[in-house]
């Protein structure tokens, strides 16, 4: 048995006293007649998070989330029902509330296959004890010496440190238990620049599924500062973003929020299953350019959108989406994989044990192409590029889709120009992965900065890409 | 347990929290506690889909040793967690710097009493009985045209929850609160093309729910409405925000007056009070104590009382929305908005929506925005977004994958009327917005 497995046995089912008989006993409850899948999932979760601003330590606060989550399965209808008591008799009420779905359901049988225990893609830490008090107040106040340090127009600091520890027991209705220990680490730096009367903002952070410590490596906190700093003084001289279609070419990282919102999603399980996606039917068929092959990578060690398992116990997978433009397969969650008929892809994801899992993105990027940035650049007459993103947004029904640049250039004469304000950019998405005409060789991750929402729950996750070209994409500046 | 006694409960929760405060140390203290159940009952496709029993705990403690503070919160109510969690935030507290502007609301300003604003109306409803009103709005939405083609379903969704909030200078005040809301999601095709729309409502009274045919079939008229959407090439025009996207406007100012934002200078509309923010016509106020308002309240998450207050008056900005932080940061004094700006209404100029399109004449009218896309900073406004070409004052065609674009600043100053057309379900009530010019980015 794997430590992460013994930690999560011992916190959630030792400690408020509950054994395997127990854990029968609820599931015999949760399953009936008709209940073609079931499963109880236990939670721990401690957070903490820090706020410097105006120089001081100003905020500090300490979360606990704890509960399990009992669901019932009956063809395509779920039973749901949450406790926040661990206690035997909560169990078995909750579990009574969730099976009353299998009244309206039809008699199916789910076939669970057994699966390996797989290595562990990050340390079975409490990230909260990683650095004492005075050693996070440091890094904090490190951050914001940088910052001011690095220009006089510097007003105003935020630095924010957030330390997540969740551990995660779920037991399906085969009897098999899989758990999960799963650090994150969160910090942020925020800084408001004046200059001549006019204002501008800037913002940088990282994170990982690791000890704080990680913002020490390579002096981080340092780096996010600069960086935020870098941001809010070039915003300060940016004048109005061009309106209208032009060739974009987007910087390697954080802009692969473009993959994530223009194929991501529309990619996930329960949208083609019930063919609500522009995405749905179209396994075998060119959805990009053949420049393009993304996939959906929950296995890179430490990363933001990492899981060993899931959270309905299946290990995580590296699952090509989109292979040199033609469509290869949809992220699943154990539902919709067996309505589909497909094995289950590792992507069954649930922000907490109240919330029901669906399929969910882990960590998302293109692979590298063969051009060097500066080739793709020099390719453009008149364009924008932009190397930096806020959120993004999808309507996986129409394929419409939009994300928001906050640091971006314009391109003239295949040279970058001057700096534009923040624009949004909205395009089609089969229609503008179709339109990728350049991919570069610098593939980047993003520095584990993305959280993704969808119905309603937030789950962290990563994006990736090398430098790459869009030959048309609607721009949304004021400059017409 | 009646609601009477679940707010008796969660009161001895917060006088037990405050009293451990107190042994741990602390020279002062609050604490919000709530209690939550509710049933939410998804049909797809004429099938019950999903039933949801949901039940949540939520317990805040802040406790202050003079000027420093520490926060904790939980889901688990029981003694252990709590004790865990007073000792954490006294924990952070030795750890958080001395903040002049850090401490609880003052006492002056606390509500005297919590006047009943009628906000608890619970519904006595079971997973069938829901799943027949989410039938009946899925099915009228179904059958309303032979172009729907598919669906993402209809959600009945109904929750009580109870509240209580003390703090050491002696306030304790609570009340439960309802919310039913259904809510219809749909899908028409033509051809390869594929639209998706929705249509919701919400009271906290279940009789004053909107019929869930009317809301199936609004879902399915909005939703045919977008099929053979074309493109635009860009340009300069006037916009008309249709109603119900409209209050993302008005959040956006109030985002740029919250006091944290002020007190940071990270907003476009700073040191702005007494100026002018929008045209003389343009008043906007707040109206907490609004009988059975969906965002009513008898005192903000500090106890301070709330009251009816003018945020917009003859177009000059009134005051900031100050909880005591941002107040003492600003030398100010709280104006009850710890938690935010609750029931907002916007004066209309009088129009109808038919009204707004003559007056537009020739323009876009949004009724899909996308994105974040404003810097509060700058007040700089991006969106993507979606709706009709209007031309010679009528709905031409529906449009798609367009950007709006402009400065929220100019946006306010350029609103040329506000429509009568405010019946939408939300705590922002606002009719549509006509503005005079925008950039509109296509192909």
């Amino acid at each position: 048995m794997s430590h992460s497995i013994a930690i999560a046995r011992e916190t959630l089912l030792d400690t408020p006293g509950l054994s395997e008989a127990h854990l029968d006993q609820v599931m015999n409850r949760l399953l009936s007649r008709r209940v073609d899948a079931a499963d109880i999932y236990f939670q721990y979760a401690r957070l903490e998070s820090w706020v410097l601003e105006d120089g001081i330590i100003k905020e500090g606060s300490h979360s606990i989330e704890q509960g399990a989550g009992l669901r019932a399965i009956s063809g395509d209808k779920t039973g749901f029902a949450y406790t926040d008591s661990l206690e035997l008799s909560r169990l078995l009420d909750a579990a009574g509330a969730a099976r009353a779905i299998a009244k309206a359901g039809q008699h199916g049988t789910q076939a669970v296959s057994a699966q390996g225990v797989p290595a562990p893609l990050y340390p079975a830490i409490n990230p909260l004890d990683s650095l004492n008090e005075e050693q996070k107040i440091d890094l904090m106040r490190r951050a914001d010496a940088a910052a001011r340090a690095a220009d006089p127009r510097v007003q105003q600091v935020i630095v924010s440190l957030v330390a997540a520890h969740d551990i995660v027991l779920v037991m399906d209705n085969a009897g098999q238990i899989s758990g999960d220990v799963r650090p994150l680490v969160r910090m942020n730096v925020q800084v408001i620049v004046e200059h001549n009367g006019k204002r501008e903002q800037g913002s940088a952070g990282g994170g990982a599924r690791e000890a704080l410590d990680f913002f020490l490596v390579d002096d981080r906190a340092v780096g996010y500062a600069h960086e935020a700093v870098r941001q809010a003084l070039v915003n300060l001289d940016a004048v109005a973003a061009p309106a209208g279609m032009l060739p974009v070419v987007l910087g390697p990282g954080w802009p692969g929020v473009l993959l994530h919102e223009a194929v991501g999603h529309g990619l996930e399980g329960d949208f083609n299953r019930k063919g609500t996606s522009a995405f749905s039917g179209r396994i075998g068929q060119r959805v990009a350019s053949p420049l393009c092959t993304v996939v959906d990578d929950g296995t890179l060690p430490g990363r933001r959108g990492s899981l060993t398992v899931d959270d309905e116990g299946t290990p995580s997978g590296n699952n090509v989406l989109i292979e040199n433009g033609i469509l290869k397969g949809y992220m699943q969650d154990r539902m919709n994989a067996r309505l589909m008929g497909v094995a289950p892809t590792g992507n069954g994801r649930r922000e907490s044990y109240a919330h029901l899992p669906m399929p969910r993105m882990t960590n998302t990027y293109m692979l590298a192409g063969k051009h060097k940035a500066d080739e793709i650049i020099a390719s453009v007459k008149h364009g924008l590029y932009a190397v930096n993103f806020g959120g993004g947004q999808v309507d996986i029904t129409s394929g419409k889709f939009v994300f928001s640049a906050n640091e971006a250039y314009l391109i003239e004469n295949g040279k970058v120009t001057r700096p534009v304000k923040g624009a949004t950019l909205i395009g089609n998405g089969p229609e503008v992965m179709n339109r990728i005409s350049m991919v570069g060789d610098d593939l980047a991750l993003d520095g584990g900065i993305g959280t993704c929402g969808k119905e309603g729950q937030s789950v962290p996750v990563g994006v990736g890409q090398p430098t790459l070209k869009i030959d048309q994409l609607t721009v949304g500046g004021t400059a017409a | 347990m009646t609601e009477s006694e679940q707010i008796a409960r969660l009161q001895g929760v917060v006088e037990d929290l405050l009293h451990e405060a107190r042994n741990q140390g602390a020279d002062a203290a609050e604490a919000g506690v709530s209690a939550q159940t509710g049933l939410s009952v998804t049909v797809r496709l004429g099938e019950t889909e999903t039933i949801e029993h949901t039940s949540d705990n939520g317990l805040g403690i802040t406790v202050y040793f003079g000027r420093r503070k520490g926060s904790a919160n939980t889901t688990d109510l029981r003694p252990e967690a709590i004790r865990e969690s007073v000792a954490a935030a006294c924990r952070i507290a030795r750890y958080t710097s001395e903040d002049p502007a850090a401490g609880l609301a003052d006492p002056d300003l606390l509500a005297r009493d919590v006047p009943d604003l009628d906000l608890y109306h619970p519904w006595q409803v079971d997973a069938e009985q829901a799943a027949a009103i989410a039938r009946e709005c899925e099915d009228a939405a179904r059958h309303a045209d032979p172009r729907i083609s598919n669906s993402e379903g209809a959600t009945l969704y109904t929750q009580r929850s109870s509240f209580v909030y003390g703090n050491s200078h002696g306030f304790i005040g609570g009340y439960p609160t309802t919310r039913h809301s259904l809510s219809c999601a749909v899908i028409a095709q033509q051809g390869d093309e594929m639209q998706r729309d929705y249509w919701y409502d919400s009271s906290r009274v279940p009789s004053e729910l909107a019929d869930p045919a009317e809301i199936g079939r609004r879902a399915a008229e909005r939703t045919l409405a977008r099929l053979d959407g074309r493109h635009l090439s860009t340009r300069e025009c006037p916009v008309l925000f249709r109603a119900d996207i409209a209050p993302s406007l008005l959040r956006s100012l109030f985002g740029a007056i919250r006091g944290h934002a002020v007190y940071r200078k990270s907003t476009f509309l700073l040191d702005q009070i007494g100026e002018q923010i929008f045209p003389e016509w343009v008043g906007v106020t707040e109206n907490p104590l609004q009988p059975r308002g969906p965002a009513s309240a008898p005192f903000d998450n500090e106890g301070v009382a709330t009251r009816y207050r003018e945020l917009i008056s003859g177009g000059v900005l009134q005051g900031y929305l100050l909880d005591s932080y941002a107040a003492r940061k600003l030398g100010m004094q709280s104006t009850a908005s710890a938690g935010g700006v609750r029931n907002a209404r916007i004066t209309s100029s009088g129009e109808s929506f038919a009204d707004l399109l003559s007056k537009m004449d020739r323009g876009v009218l949004v009724t899909e925005l996308m994105g974040q896309g404003s810097n509060m900073v700058t007040g700089d406004y991006s969106r993507g977004a979606a709706g009709f070409w209007v031309e010679n004052g009528e709905i031409q065609y529906p449009i798609e994958e367009i950007t709006v674009a402009g400065n929220l600043r100019d946006m306010y100053h350029q609103l040329l009327a506000v429509g009568t057309d405010d019946d939408i379900p939300s705590s922002i009530k606002t009719g549509s917005w006509l503005i005079e010019r925008m950039t509109v980015g296509g192909n």
